[in-house]
């Protein structure tokens, strides 16, 4: 874990401001902010941990936990809600067996809630990956998720 | 600036300028409902409950965090106003239990009444731990609602009770953020943040990790500022409203913090600090927070004299007790007694102890525990600037554009002058550190400089010679001010940097750096403790900081100076009151003529002009039986001394001891007669603090059992042994005796005290106090250089030994322990000695963390379990010295600094082994 946070702490300054690119960075080479690259980060920038958590836990893009190999994310914004949103992420949930923000034991799956993927014309939107899947029905969803074992 | 003028609600205000509109209110008595306000924090407008109306601007401005400006028009009772409020505190009320604080029946329910409204018993006021002190039931009382649209959803988070100190019930939290922004901005622990956001947004730690993990130093600042009962002491819970608070001062460290203890059925319900004064400014630290009601009221209290008859104590009478002690000790020769006295006790009780050994007893035997603590410091800065004491004041470091803190762990030893190096580094000035272990400064020190334990001298001469070298001296200031200057030079010939690189183990560039750092960045102010002192070069570590802060002219001025952070509460006191064997009260040497006629004159008798022995001295007499009889006030040798077992067997070689004291400590038990003195919440007197400023100890509750006075103990005896000049009917008499007698304290009086503490010197009852020394010209003239060379310490690792020991205090204990480890919370938070040592150590040991361990030196072996921390650095292993049951005093050596006769605490060889 250290050997692969070190470099991406030396490249930045010791100092606040650095913070949010570090977690960025450190996300992307994890996939994730284990509680080990947190201590990492706060000896280096001289932040406390809780400090630390309390800004990645603000921002929706920081996770804490091991990402799954696909990222499941099924909007709830206001039209996907109006067109049944909330039903097929009950269908999501009880397919894959997880709540939103958690990864699947196997860590295939990853689920997500989002607000809203600009794609109202489709609602309800699910999108895996990066692939769109709109005009969802509670149907779809198991077809969906079977492209993706 | 000019003041400024406004008008609220029609009344005419002038407020300093700088003043927020909610200053301007509070000064013109008129009250503005707040929560999210704290006058030590920065405005932070995130309750939106006292907005006001202000002519010409738009909308309701917060009062807390809007500025007043000339001829501003206030209005704060409209009922735009009002009605605002109302709905801002709907919206607030429905993140806490609101039932019962919109009920009008609140005051007359009683626990288990039955309730209309039908409120579930979780729920209730009346069974909340905070009920009739919570901020929040006054803020609703004031503005006046009677029901809350909103529902509230209780958030059914377990209550934390993981540290015995304080709860945390977050179903309770209004999310004000003060404890967040309290333990961010001023303690700078952050041991809690925000964490979520919108609705599921609570002060947290990182992953929900205990405050332990979180490193939360239990200062209880964040319980202090929470407005609800989220945050409560656990053993204040459910006590409602005081009955009186009693204002006093600390009885732990040097650093003197104010606290009122409120009182209710003549015990403490707690100690709250005093916001109102220079010293602490609203703050404190774990042990005076939480460490106080259980040492006073502790059921160990001593309460009766006792007498050792058979190898037992026995419960004897005042009179008993006295008449055995005054025919004991008077039958000894003159200089075969010996008084230790104490540095928790007040100055009166110490004036009177160093009066009873000097006149009762006819000798200067007397001394106490500064002797191993800073010595070197009265030594060393006497022979530089003329007197041995903080230069300057706690309130003017938080200024300084440089702090150089060397061999002092601030933040465990002096955790609220830590506050102020935060709060110096928080405006920009710089840190420099100077410790052989990564202590928690290091987290936000510019420069660390990392040098072997006992290689301070060639560190600050190395510095010098930069200094020097590059040409960054203050000429003017040497010249007109210092004498000498040639000698200096001289041995910084003798200097070579890349020399003390290797004796150091800081790089030759770090130093340079670091000199440069300190002598271009003014006001400078350097911090030391017993990492300077407590060496066989302790004088010599103390000049060579002097010379740094001459040669840069960082004297005389407001936050510069030269500032030993003094240990024990009242040990500046103590050693002002002369509790020292070769000087009077204000430090008149017991040698000069002049001096012992004044004293003979003041006292009615006969002085001895024979300097007495030291602590370290008075250990070798009575093992050597020169020492026949000790009278001990409040001081545990075994525990404290260096070579432990060695104080041990002097005090059994004793003929006579007697010991007077709160508990029964290990001092004690080596007793004849054992006498119960008072703690500092029982009595009247006065500590001085760090920075020479003498602050009143106020009674607070009564004395326990038939436990007196240290004072009248001492006075008592005197009177029985039939010596005259003891018939003192109150600490306030002592203290006038003080004022005619020590120059300093001549103008310090218990009822100009009343008021606030004072600075001394302090010669005539006008004068204002002195909270800077040496504005002018040095105490002693001129500041004076003399030549320095490096020795090493007096024991090096070697084959047979190969690690260095350095002992230390923790945040959580305190000295030998006799107080601190009687309160639960305290020792829930570090209860038992560890063994501190590197990772690659502990590798080439094969130990395991957690893992007991046998340490031994050349004097002694004790057991341990092991920490591994890269705190510690290679080679070197720390440990506390409060535990009695692994005293590492029995490792350390009773090597002396020739001057100040000062044990080398902070280095000696020891070897660690499986067991």
């Amino acid at each position: 874990m250290r050997e692969r946070i070190l470099p991406i702490l030396q490249k930045h300054a010791r100092q606040r401001e650095s913070l949010i690119p570090v977690l960025q960075e450190v996300q992307a080479e994890l996939g994730y902010l284990p509680p080990e690259a947190i201590t990492e980060i706060a000896q280096f920038l001289g932040i406390s941990r809780s400090d630390i958590y309390g800004v990645a836990s603000f921002y929706a893009q920081f996770r804490f936990e091991k990402q799954g190999k696909y990222a499941v994310r099924v909007c709830q914004g206001t039209a996907c809600h109006v067109r049944g949103g909330k039903r097929v992420l009950g269908e999501v949930v009880y397919q894959l067996g997880i709540e939103p923000k958690h990864t699947s034991p196997d860590f295939k799956y990853s689920l997500e809630t989002a607000a809203c993927f600009g794609a109202c014309a489709l609602a309800p939107v699910m999108v895996v990956d990066k692939t769109v899947y709109g005009r969802m029905t509670t149907t779809q969803v198991k077809k969906v998720l079977s492209q993706y074992p | 600036m000019a003041d400024l003028n406004l008008t609220i609600d029609g009344k005419q205000i002038t407020v300093k300028p700088g003043s927020t509109v909610l200053d301007a209110c509070k000064q013109a008595g008129i009250y503005i409902p707040t929560l999210c306000f704290h006058p030590d924090l920065t405005p932070y407008g995130a309750c939106r409950l006292c907005i006001v109306e202000i002519e010409k601007m738009r909308g309701l401005p917060t009062a807390c965090s809007t500025p007043v400006t000339e001829g501003m028009i206030v209005k704060t009772d409209t009922d735009q106003i009002k009605n605002f409020r109302r709905g801002v505190l709907e919206l607030i009320l429905t993140e806490h239990p609101h039932p019962c604080l919109t009920c009008w029946r609140r005051e007359r329910c009683g626990p288990y009444d039955i309730c209309l409204r039908n409120v579930d018993v979780t729920l209730r006021c009346v069974l909340c731990p905070k009920n009739k002190i919570c901020e929040l039931q006054e803020v609703t009382d004031f503005i006046g609602i009677d029901k809350v649209e909103f529902p509230y959803v209780y958030r059914n988070i377990p209550i934390d009770h993981e540290n015995t100190s304080f709860e945390r019930d977050y179903n309770l939290c209004i999310k004000c953020g003060r404890c967040i922004r309290v333990c961010q901005e001023i303690r700078g622990a952050a041991a809690i943040a925000w964490t979520m956001r919108g609705s599921e947004a609570l002060p947290g730690t990182a992953f929900g990790i205990s405050l332990k993990e979180a490193d939360c130093q239990y200062c209880g600042a964040c319980v202090d500022a929470c407005p609800t009962g989220a945050l409560m002491e656990r053993d204040r819970r459910w006590e409602g409203e005081k009955e009186k608070q009693v204002l006093t001062t600390c009885p732990y460290c040097g650093v003197g913090c104010q606290l009122n203890l409120a009182i209710k059925d003549g015990k403490i319900m707690e100690s709250v600090p005093a916001r109102e004064n220079d010293v602490n400014r609203g703050q404190a630290c774990v042990k005076g927070r939480f460490g106080i009601k259980e040492v006073v009221h502790s059921p160990e209290r001593l309460t009766t004299p006792l007498i050792k008859r058979n190898g037992k104590f026995e419960k004897a009478t005042w009179d008993e007790a006295l008449s055995l002690v005054s025919s004991k000790l008077g039958s000894y020769a003159k200089d075969a007694t010996a008084v230790l006295s104490s540095a928790k006790t007040t100055n009166e009780d110490n004036y009177v102890a160093q009066k009873f050994t000097r006149v009762v007893l006819g000798n200067n035997n007397i001394d106490h525990c500064a002797r191993l603590c800073h010595a070197p410091t009265v030594t060393g800065l006497a022979a530089t600037f003329g007197s041995g004491a903080m230069t300057n004041s706690i309130r003017e470091i938080g200024n300084a554009k440089c702090v150089f803190a060397i061999g002092t762990n601030t933040s465990e030893s002096h955790p609220v002058i830590a506050l102020e190096i935060k709060k110096a580094v928080d405006k920009g000035g710089k840190l420099i550190v100077g410790n052989p272990r990564g202590i928690r400064l290091t987290n936000f020190s510019d420069i660390w400089l990392r040098h072997a334990p006992g290689s301070d001298v060639p560190l600050l001469l190395g510095m010098c010679k930069v200094i020097v070298d590059e040409g960054l001296e203050d000429k003017e200031f040497i010249n007109s001010r210092c004498e000498n200057f040639d000698d200096l030079i001289g041995s910084l010939k003798n200097v070579k940097l890349d020399e003390v690189e290797k004796i150091t183990g800081v790089p030759q560039e770090t130093i340079k750096k670091a000199a440069r750092m300190y002598a271009t960045n003014k006001p400078a102010t350097i911090l030391y403790t017993m990492g300077i002192t407590q060496h066989t070069t302790g004088t010599d570590n103390v000049m060579a900081i002097a010379y740094l802060a001459m040669l840069t002219g960082n004297l005389g001025k407001p936050s510069s100076g030269v500032n030993p952070l003094r240990g024990q509460n009242n040990v500046q006191g103590a050693c002002d009151m002369g509790a020292l064997p070769n000087v009077y009260p204000a430090y008149q040497s017991v040698t000069d003529a002049a001096n012992k006629s004044k004293f003979e004159a003041a006292w009615g008798v006969k002085l001895s002009d024979k300097t007495g022995l030291t602590v370290t001295e008075m250990m070798d007499a009575a093992h050597e039986g020169k020492i026949k009889a000790m009278y001990i006030i409040g001081e545990n040798p075994p525990i404290s001394e260096p070579d432990a077992n060695h104080a041990v067997a002097a005090l059994r070689k004793l003929d006579f001891l007697v010991v007077q004291d709160i508990f029964m400590t290990e001092t004690a038990q080596e007793a004849d007669v054992v006498l119960p003195a008072t703690t500092f919440a029982e009595k009247v007197g006065t500590f001085t603090n760090t920075e020479r400023r003498v602050q009143m100890v106020r009674k607070a509750v009564e004395a326990v059992g038939e436990s007196k006075p240290d004072w009248q103990i001492t006075s008592l005896l005197a009177q029985k042994m039939g010596v005259k000049g003891f018939d003192y009917q109150n600490a306030s008499e002592i203290m006038t005796e003080i004022n005619q007698l020590a120059p300093s304290y001549g103008g310090i009086t218990h009822a100009r005290l009343e008021t606030g503490g004072l600075q001394w010197p302090c010669p005539n009852a006008d004068h204002p106090g002195t909270p800077i020394l040496h504005t002018n010209q040095f105490t002693r003239g001129k500041g004076r250089f003399m030549p320095l060379t490096y020795k090493p310490p007096a024991e090096l690792p070697d084959a047979a030994y190969p690690l260095t020991l350095t002992t230390g205090r923790s945040l959580y204990q305190y000295h030998t322990g006799t107080m601190t480890r009687k309160v639960k919370g305290l020792n829930d938070l570090l209860p038992e000695n560890l063994a501190e040592i590197n990772p690659a150590d502990a590798a080439k040991l094969n130990v395991q963390n957690g893992e007991m361990v046998k340490v031994s030196s050349r004097r002694g072996h004790i057991n341990a379990k092991v920490k591994i921390t890269d705190v510690s650095p290679v080679g070197v292993v720390y440990m506390n010295f409060h535990f009695a049951e692994s005293a590492a005093n029995i490792l350390t050596i009773a090597a002396i600094d020739p001057v100040a006769k000062i044990p080398e605490f902070k280095v000696c060889a020891i070897k660690i082994e499986k067991i």
